[in-house]
């Protein structure tokens, strides 16, 4: 009990002493979402995970085919050309757990990712991003005709 | 460990663009197997790219990135030569880092 309560004081202490350093950023301190929220199974409930409703936005850029052949595999791409941008997310609106993705955008670091992804059926992809503390987004459907998530 | 990543890293002006291909299984952990049973989730949850030690990406991911993971991001503040270094962790806490050098 003794050894458990000093470390987890030392601990604290180490990092609030980074903190404080600027050597770690309260930004960075704070994860940008944590694990559990990607378990959640519902677009609302995703947008609740990552903070709130966004506004959405013309600088934020969803990039995926709008037919995609193979579901499994379904390139996509954000950009956002807002100032600030910190974070952004992917979210595939019907996937049985549609926060499928999220980047953390250090400064120096352009807002502009691109990975594949599995999409389940046709349905909308959702680009939430974090800039400025605010969130926007961007929506663009894309139709699937052979589902990736193994149904 | 896993099969090494494959990793480019090209400076064009002040940016360098760096495209990824992890070999991984990334499965969901939803998907069954021929005799009904849920095959375990196994996938990348955490990547980390760094330049000179700073760390230029983060991501969280999910089962619902695709298996061998592709990646491209871009980054300021690199020059021709340097290392660009990226790990990843997965849920079994099996990690792989890789890195390669920016033409």
């Amino acid at each position: 009990m003794k050894s458990t309560r000093r470390s987890a004081l030392k601990a604290t202490g180490a990092f609030a002493t980074l903190v404080s350093l600027g050597l770690v950023t309260q930004s960075q301190a704070q994860a940008a979402v944590d694990r559990a929220s990607f378990s959640v199974k519902t677009l609302d409930d995703a947008l609740k995970a990552i903070g709130g409703t966004p506004a959405n936005s013309d600088q934020v850029t969803v990039v995926s085919p709008d037919i995609a052949e193979n579901g499994a595999v379904v390139p996509v791409g954000v950009t956002s050309k807002l100032p600030n941008t910190t974070e952004i997310y992917i979210i595939i609106e019907k996937n049985p757990t549609p926060l499928a993705a999220a980047f953390m955008i250090p400064a120096g670091t352009a807002a502009d990712v691109q990975t594949r992804v599995k999409m389940g059926q046709s349905t909308n992809v959702v680009a939430v991003v974090k800039a400025d503390g605010k969130l926007f987004s961007a929506t663009k459907e894309t139709k699937v005709t052979l589902g990736g998530c193994g149904g | 460990m896993a099969d090494p990543m494959r990793i480019r890293a090209a400076l064009a002006g002040d940016e360098t663009t760096v495209r990824v291909l992890m070999a991984h299984i990334m499965e969901p952990g939803t998907r069954r197997d021929a005799a009904g049973a849920l095959i375990p989730a196994h996938f990348i949850q955490d990547v980390d790219a760094s330049h000179n030690g700073k760390s230029v990406l983060k991501a969280m991911w999910t089962g619902a990135v695709s298996q061998n993971p592709f990646l491209s991001f871009k980054f300021k503040g690199a020059a021709k030569g340097d290392k660009v270094v990226v790990k990843w962790v997965d849920n079994k806490r099996d990690t792989r880092t890789d890195e390669a050098t920016i033409a």
